[in-house]
């Protein structure tokens, strides 16, 4: 039996990047595969040139061992391949049963909607699928969860013969994690093969049949997963054996930088009791949702009405706005850097004094010289390599951009660094070297520095201590010789 | 839709109250002859609403309709009168392609060069004014010129009553027409992909790209029958008022966006229903008209639509508070 | 959904904003140039001192209304009541007169201070309605230019209101040392405008804040509070134009320059200013209004309509769209 899909020495270039060097990628009809990286692999461009959205280069692509020309999307959607996004692309302000339908509607090029058929065929893929969603409420209404099924059976509806899967845990509890095996596999029985787009190790090793490894925009290892385990994988996905040194504090006595008395936002957290030495890195494990990112927020001023008190340097501090927070010297570096860290056309400079835009005035004035010495400060302290303090952010790379973001809160004398995802989209190289100023910052200027991640080697790593948190409350801390990425990984997916 | 629904029923509470209010200041308001030239008023205005509505549900905003009504009315009004012909189905249907053929422009640059339809539409609407007072005329058709049937047409009664004063008024025979727009439209909007695929643009046009939906189409489609609409209903409004004036509908983008606002429908689109759009015309239509009936003096009738657009905006801003964090 | 990562680029860049600045003003200024040849060609009597001096008079108001629309988009927004606020000014003040008596300079002073607050206070309105109730700015404005309006026919009844000051004409009509005092004034505000968006803590504010809203309050930025201030100051700029509108005719009326609207915005989008926030700059649209003044002075003295000029002024709204949309493609790659 031919492949469903096999790629053959495909090859894009955006500008004068390489992003897919001479990729092949072959899956058969009814398996189950996994597509390892680390981000900026190329995983999400080759996604994109499976569904049609970018046309490569070079290479062929053939769907049932016949030679396809150029993919578009409608042409892919034509061929059974259906893409779930890590956003799922639904439409909020639509039902359930209209989400689900309106691909197949669109593909059998209808016209009418008979919303009794409808409605009947949207129930009939939920059961098939074995879960419960009320189909009438609107997609706004509904958890991750409930919107990745919705995505799922939008796709099984529209007589998918492959379904792509981009990340589909990084959102998900653990039960809702075994959830989703099992539909994965339940899809599999009725003959559709899964491509399973993901950087977790467990879940590879659990799901997949077979698992293919990209890094750098070339393909490193392919075959069958029981040739795989964890080291291989993480060795071929950073192309190094990881070793395995820690970030050594030794424990202080004496004043607490930061110290959380049951800290409560109604709805998100709850009696957070939590305190941080200076020069101490506290990882915070849990999923999207378990309150993490609430939790940082809360420190940041973002949450003026919490309960429960918050000490800094043994002084309860009053953080009901971000500036409040900023003067107090607490630092928050976000999830998402290009949406919510950077100022992308703006010049480094811009962005690096955004966080103390005040601080540089000088009667009603901006002080440019003052401003750029102190950047170029900025550019020493977190090896930034820049050709200017002019120069636009955009035209820097991942990690040369997160250190902006982290170094614009050196400018603001903080005391407290939060940082949340430090290292998404970031280089393997680039990664160790910002990890290396964490420590820094840690150990020789005394932050107290909060790291929310979702890598699990980077918070057994950096962290002296790491914090599970479940449910918008603090469930677990593991720490010394207990603190590995089995324990950690533990948490995460058998307590959900 | 359980939303959209519950959102047409609070705005039909509205209207209720409202009609109470203002019927208990003054009781004339529930004479049938106040009614009827109630409903007359929601015409004109309620069919640019529908065009209005369908941009917005879109995600954009239109405010080159009223040039494309004066262009509809005015072409086909002249060109009436200058070769003499008469006649009620054919003017209709030219006004309506002139509509028509002027929202393709406006769907052409929206789609093909990406710009926000607020600036775009600003800047085709004074092409097309521009256009029409400067290289057609300036002078109104009055009653005198009109063609005869069309003014006829627009006589034209459903239903024909005497007061007790003995002087007779009707119903209008264009509120149907109007109300038959309303139905259709918001048939193809529930029933068909076409008119799914616009809730689907508005709601999310990167979703709506990579579901396959035809984008191109979907905005021709929301442009073209937005123009179209648009011509009509200034044919309409000359039939009525007797006369074809090239400065017509000056200032009335606001009144007809507030209605579509009142109606619930949201600017980012996505959101919106035609009921709620009919209610909405009708609220607005009722409280200007009554301004009066209530003893409040005309010269406050902008701020009460201008207060009542903030106000309505204000509390769907509250409805689909998007966080920015 | 992940990012791929780039190689930095080895050649030094100067910012995307400041190489778009000197593109879109270096464009501008050609356009300018050539307009200016081709109407001296075609019109013998454009190059007469006369031809500028009455454009010297009328163009500024058009520029600070479009000025302040430019501030209004700088943060993603839109300003469509300014010409409301303006006529609003204007008759705060004539009812000043009305009241307090023309005689004085102290009067004059009292008149432009009154306009001015009535101006702001409106611009204050706007931005409550859009900072802190979060509506739209198109709606908002939208709406409270319909509210300015409707209070200055409550305020004035219908009519015009006449009767200024002659220190208050001499605002709009006089010369200092032969240029234009509505020319003199409009060069001030550009220059003052311009300082306070390169130079000052507000200016940057504002860039950011247009730039990226949600970074902007990661960044511990007071986003609602300086869109406040912008719509503020847009307000200021309106009311400023509308004492210079007054004093011109010697009349304020609710309903004067309503087709200043839709120019003010084809200036400011003209001029390089991004609707959608976060680029914009005072040279761009100096040069777009000189551009479009020269362009519709032209076409007036060739006995063009002025009906035919709307048209021209909407053509070239949809044009700069066109050539942006391809510039952009063009970059895009």
């Amino acid at each position: 039996m031919a492949p469903l899909i096999e790629l053959r020495g495909i090859t894009k270039r955006f500008g004068g990047v390489t992003a897919l060097d001479d990729v092949s990628l072959r899956i058969e009809p009814g398996e189950i595969h996994c597509l390892a990286g680390e981000n900026g692999s190329g995983k999400s461009t080759i996604i994109k040139v499976i569904s049609g959205v970018y046309t490569p280069d070079q290479g062929e692509i053939l769907i049932d061992g016949t030679a396809v020309g150029a993919l578009s999307p409608p042409l892919s959607i034509a061929h059974g391949i259906q893409v779930i996004y890590q956003d799922f692309s639904l439409f909020p302000t639509l039902t359930v049963a209209e989400n689900i339908v309106l691909n197949s509607l669109l593909k059998d090029g209808r016209r009418a909607i008979n919303w009794r058929v409808a409605r009947r065929d949207a129930i009939e893929v939920l059961e098939r699928l074995g879960v419960q969603l009320d189909p009438s409420a609107t997609v706004e209404t509904l958890p991750t969860s409930g919107r990745q099924i919705v995505a799922i059976a939008r796709a099984v509806l529209a007589d998918a013969r492959l379904i792509i899967m981009d990340e589909p845990t990084t959102a998900l509890t653990g039960k809702e994690v075994d959830n989703l095996f099992r539909i994965v596999r339940d899809l599999q029985y009725h003959g559709i093969a899964v491509l399973f787009v993901s950087h977790k190790m467990r879940e590879m090793l659990e799901i997949s049949e077979r698992l293919t490894v990209f890094r750098n925009g070339r393909k490193v290892a392919e075959g069958p997963i029981s040739e795989f385990d964890e080291p291989a994988i993480t060795r071929a996905m950073t192309g190094r054996d990881l070793t395995a040194r820690r970030y050594d504090w030794v424990p202080t006595r004496g004043m607490p930088r930061l110290e959380l008395r049951s800290l409560t936002v109604p709805g998100e957290i709850y009696d957070i009791n939590l305190a941080l030495m200076p020069g101490e890195v506290v990882g915070v494990s849990g999923l999207i949702g378990s309150g993490r990112t609430e939790l940082a927020l809360a420190l940041f001023g973002m949450r003026p009405g919490y309960r429960g008190e918050i000490w800094l340097d043994g002084k309860p501090a009053h953080l009901q706005t971000v500036q409040q927070a900023i003067t107090e010297g607490i630092a928050y570096v976000p999830e998402d850097r290009l949406s919510e860290g950077l100022f992308l056309p703006r010049s480094i400079q811009d962005n690096a004094i955004a966080g103390s835009i005040p601080g540089y005035s000088r009667g009603g004035l901006l002080d440019f010289r003052r401003a750029r010495a102190d950047t170029l400060d900025m550019f020493k302290a977190m090896q930034i390599a820049a050709p200017g303090t002019d120069a636009a952010v955009s035209t820097l790379s991942g990690g040369n951009q997160q250190r902006v973001v982290i170094g614009r809160w050196l400018m603001t004398g903080a005391r407290v660094l939060i940082l949340n995802g430090p290292t998404v989209g970031v280089d393997v190289g680039s990664k160790a070297q910002i990890h290396a100023i964490i420590h820094g910052l840690a150990r020789d200027k005394g932050l107290a520095v909060l790291m929310i991640s979702d890598d699990l080697p980077e918070l057994v790593q950096n962290c002296n201590r790491v914090v599970h948190m479940q449910q918008g409350r603090l469930t677990g801390e593991l720490s010394g010789d207990a603190l590995t990425e089995d324990a950690v990984g533990d948490k995460l997916r058998f307590r959900g | 839709m359980r939303l959209a629904a519950s959102s047409d029923m609070v705005i039909a509470a509205i209207l209720i109250v409202a009609m109470v209010v203002i019927g208990l200041i003054n009781p004339a308001f529930w004479s049938l002859d106040n009614l009827f030239s109630l409903l007359k008023s929601n015409v004109v205005i309620g069919i640019m609403a529908l065009a209005v509505l369908l941009v917005m549900l879109s995600g954009g905003i239109d405010v080159s309709f009223t040039a494309f009504a004066v262009a509809g009315m005015y072409l086909t009004v002249r060109t009436m009168v200058d070769i003499g012909y008469d006649g009620v189905v054919l003017p209709l249907l030219a006004a309506t392609g002139i509509g028509a053929a002027l929202g393709l422009v406006n769907a052409l640059i929206v789609h093909k060069l990406r710009m926000i339809p607020l600036i775009v539409t600003l800047g085709t609407g004074a092409v097309v004014r521009g256009l029409v007072l400067g290289l057609v005329g300036t002078s109104i058709v009055n009653i005198n010129k009109m063609p005869r049937e069309l003014i006829a047409f627009g006589r034209s009664d459903i239903l024909t009553m005497t007061n007790a004063g003995g002087t007779t008024f009707g119903l209008t025979a264009m509120l149907p027409i109007y109300l038959g727009l309303a139905l259709v439209l918001h048939l193809v909007l529930t029933r068909t992909l076409i008119g799914r695929s616009v809730y689907a643009y508005g709601a999310s046009p990167e979703a709506a790209k990579r579901v396959g939906f035809p984008i191109g189409r979907t905005l021709v489609f929301v442009y073209v029958t937005a123009g179209a609409l648009a011509g009509l209903a200034g044919i309409l409004q000359s039939a009525m008022i007797w006369q074809a004036n090239p400065r017509d509908f000056l200032g009335w983008e606001l009144d007809v966006i507030a209605a579509v606002v009142l109606g619930g429908a949201s600017i980012f689109g996505g959101r919106g229903t035609v009921l709620g759009t009919v209610l909405g015309v009708f609220i607005l239509v009722m409280i200007k008209n009554s301004l009066i009936l209530m003893g409040i003096e005309t010269t406050w009738q902008r701020v009460v639509v201008g207060g009542m657009l903030i106000a309505a905006t204000a509390l769907t801003a509250l409805r689909d508070r998007k966080a920015l964090v | 959904m992940t990012t791929e990562t780039t190689p930095a680029k080895p050649a030094p860049q100067k910012t995307e904003t400041k190489r778009n600045w000197f593109d879109t003003n270096l464009q501008l200024a050609v356009v300018c140039v050539l307009i200016f040849v081709v109407m001296a060609l075609l019109n013998p009597r454009f190059l007469t001192p006369y031809n500028f001096q009455s454009m010297g008079f009328f163009a500024p108001e058009l520029g600070i209304l479009a000025i302040a629309m430019m501030i209004a988009m700088l943060t993603g927004g839109i300003d469509l009541s300014v010409v409301a606020i303006a006529n609003l000014a204007g008759i705060a003040a004539g009812l000043w007169f009305q009241k307090a008596g023309t005689g004085g300079i102290g009067m004059v002073v009292g008149g432009v201070a009154i306009a001015l607050i009535a101006g702001t206070l409106a611009g204050l309105f706007n931005g409550l309605v859009i900072a802190k109730l979060r509506v739209t700015p198109i709606l908002a404005t939208l709406g409270s230019g319909q509210v300015f309006t409707g209070l200055a026919v409550v305020l004035t009844g219908g009519p015009a209101i006449v009767g200024f000051p002659q220190a208050w004409n001499a605002i709009g009509n006089a010369k200092l040392a032969g240029v234009p005092v509505p020319l003199v004034i409009f060069a001030v505000i550009c220059v003052a405008t311009w300082a306070l968006l390169a130079r000052t803590p507000f200016g940057l504010n504002l860039m950011l804040i247009g730039t990226n809203p949600k970074a902007a309050v990661f960044a511990g930025l007071r986003r609602s509070r300086m869109i406040l201030y912008s719509y503020a100051f847009t307000g200021f700029l309106a009311a400023i134009a509308g004492i210079l509108l007054s004093a011109r005719t010697n009349a304020a009326k609710s309903d004067y320059g309503a087709s200043y609207l839709l120019q003010a915005v084809l200036i400011a989008v003209l001029g390089g200013t991004n609707p959608a926030g976060g680029k914009g700059s005072v040279l761009g649209v100096a040069l777009a209004l000189i551009s479009l003044v020269l362009l519709s002075s032209g076409f007036q003295m060739m006995r063009v309509s002025l009906h035919m000029i709307d048209f021209i002024w909407g053509a070239f709204l949809i044009l700069v769209i066109a050539l942006n949309a391809w510039r952009n493609r063009k970059s895009e790659g």
